[in-house]
């Protein structure tokens, strides 16, 4: 039996990982249920005062999927690492860094873009004016990829400790920062009136670089992880 | 030398206190940065060479005479 | 050439170097740094605007820039002892983590010091704080991971990897922090500025920023030779060090 190409490969990884996904439709859920319910939190904090709530709109709404981004991404290599089918993906002949790409595109598939997709729902809750609506949605499908990508690298240095769920939000939290600020920076001149662009140009950049160097990382750390 | 007696030194035209406690905080740093190695090696030491005497059975008693 | 390399991955032989260095290098650094201290504190004149608070900066600029190449540092031999598998280069990146966060908490904490007179309040959200912030943060994190692995040879490589993931960072974090900062900063903070340093107040901050690098070195090798003892506690000449320095 002759090894699968490269790309079909990495395709037939990405479906399987779909699929899993999809067949536990709850744990999908999960991510956007917390979105929800941090959502409520924020007015029970700071007051239900419409303009104060909408000031604070694009921070809010970036740094709730920033963390359930977070809380997911923990998962990303769990339940293969235990089972032992991510050994053999280290053993296969394909290369790891692009069978990497399709684990980090399955969970953006079912975290980020979800997120994206419904945060419209949230943002009119929070009272986010609607011009700013469909930059907030560029900026989640472009930010949540990076995120995506930099919480693997976290999630493949802790995969095989057993206590890993804190310590991988130490890790990545930091370098989620830059994100942060430029997708809330994003939405906030869209609020104001500046041309976001520049910003959405910066987070694609942002996605660039970390789609060139964070696969490295994270095959670096499964290897590491896989052997100790 | 810019002041001209202890308690202006001290005193520092009011800012004294921060001054003195932010030279105070990063001694006190410093110093547990260069003592706590140290103390590690002489503990790594010590206790490797109490295991050793201990594998070779030699009595306590004739070491602290020596 | 080789052979430097070779003895350079050699235990004892870096245990012996590094105390002929540091039989040297402790005492000057002790003494540059008392003199630095008395020659900030005493004999320079007080900034025209911030008075005498400003002789913060002699420690809080030094231990700033040394934190931040420390984390240089602790990434390059991360990267050393990852592509070219030099056992030293893992025990030296492993002393990095706690000098540098230390460091940076004094930086952080002089700097919120020095905050209180010149701007009224214990901590601002300035650009350089929240990247030094930001700096701790990623120096704890090192620490943490290190901690949580129960197997201390990929405990190094995990954080090899990671601290190179930070080194990446580190620049992006800074600029895209600088660039925050510049659109929300608030009028009501007058920033000192790029204003030109005098040479009566450059000097002593110069001869601190160097006792501060030497002191970094001096407490990385510190670290290190408690490090190389614990790892190589099987060894004979570990063994034989013992015998005659243990009962002292």
């Amino acid at each position: 039996m002759s090894a699968p190409g490269t790309l079909p490969f990495c395709l037939r990884l990405l479906r399987r990982q779909l699929v899993l996904a999809f067949r536990r439709p709850i744990e999908i859920g999960n991510p956007l249920l917390f979105f929800a319910m941090v959502v409520a939190l924020f007015p029970l904090g700071l007051g239900p005062a419409p303009e104060q709530l909408s000031g604070f709109a694009p921070g809010i709404l970036w740094i709730i999927a920033l963390l359930s981004n977070l809380l997911t991404s923990d998962a990303v290599f769990r339940s293969d690492f235990e089972d032992g089918s991510l050994e053999q993906l280290l053993l296969s002949p394909q290369p790891l860094f692009l069978s990497v790409l399709a684990y980090i595109a399955a969970h953006w598939l079912v975290t980020g873009v979800l997120l994206a997709l419904v945060s419209p729902v949230f943002a009119l809750m929070l009272n986010l004016p609607v011009q700013a609506v469909g930059v907030l949605v560029a900026s989640l499908l472009l930010g949540s990829a990076v995120l995506s990508l930099v919480g693997c690298i976290g999630a493949a240095l802790t995969v095989g400790l057993k206590r890993g769920g804190m310590l991988i939000s130490l890790l990545i939290l930091p370098f989620y920062m830059p994100v942060l600020i430029f997708g809330s920076a994003a939405v906030q001149g869209a609020v104001t009136g500046v041309p976001a662009g520049p910003y959405l140009a910066i987070l694609g950049a942002m996605l660039c670089l970390a789609i060139a160097l964070a696969p490295l990382a994270i095959a670096a750390g499964l290897r590491i992880s896989v052997d100790a | 030398m810019y002041f001209d007696s202890l308690g202006a030194i001290l005193h520092m035209d009011g800012h004294g206190s921060y001054v003195w406690s932010a030279y105070l905080i990063t001694l006190i740093v410093l110093a547990m940065l260069l003592l706590v190695p140290r103390r590690r090696q002489r503990r790594i030491l010590q206790q490797l060479d109490g295991e050793l005497r201990r594998r070779q059975g030699t009595p306590m008693a004739l070491d602290e005479e020596s | 050439m080789w052979t430097f390399f070779h003895k350079l991955g050699s235990p004892p032989w870096l245990y012996s170097i590094s105390g002929t260095i540091l039989r040297w290098l402790l005492p000057i650094t002790l003494v540059a740094l008392a003199a630095g201290i008395v020659w900030g504190l005493l004999f320079t004149a007080p900034d025209f605007r911030q008075g005498n608070s400003y002789r913060i900066i002699y420690i809080h600029v030094p231990a700033a820039v040394v934190a931040l190449a420390g984390y240089y540092v602790m990434a390059i031999a991360g990267a050393i002892s990852l592509i070219w598998k030099m056992k030293m280069a893992d025990v030296a990146m492993k002393a990095c983590a706690p000098i540098g966060a230390a460091l940076t908490f004094i930086a952080l904490v002089t700097g919120s010091i020095w905050g209180k007179p010149t701007w009224g309040t214990w901590w601002v959200w300035d650009a350089r704080i929240t990247s030094m912030l930001i700096l701790l943060f990623l120096y704890l994190g090192v620490v943490a991971l290190y901690e949580a692995y129960d197997n201390k040879e990929a405990a190094g490589k995990a954080c090899a990897v990671l601290s190179l993931v930070g080194m990446v960072n580190i620049p992006i974090i800074y600029k895209s922090v600088d660039w925050w900062y510049s659109l929300h900063q608030p009028a009501s903070i007058k920033f000192t500025g790029e204003s030109s340093i005098d040479p009566s107040m450059l000097y002593p901050l110069l001869l601190m920023i160097s006792a501060f690098y030497a002191l970094f070195t001096c407490c990385l090798l510190m670290n290190m030779r408690a490090e190389l003892l614990e790892r190589e506690a099987r060894t004979n000449w570990v063994q034989r060090l013992a015998k005659q320095e243990g009962r002292s």
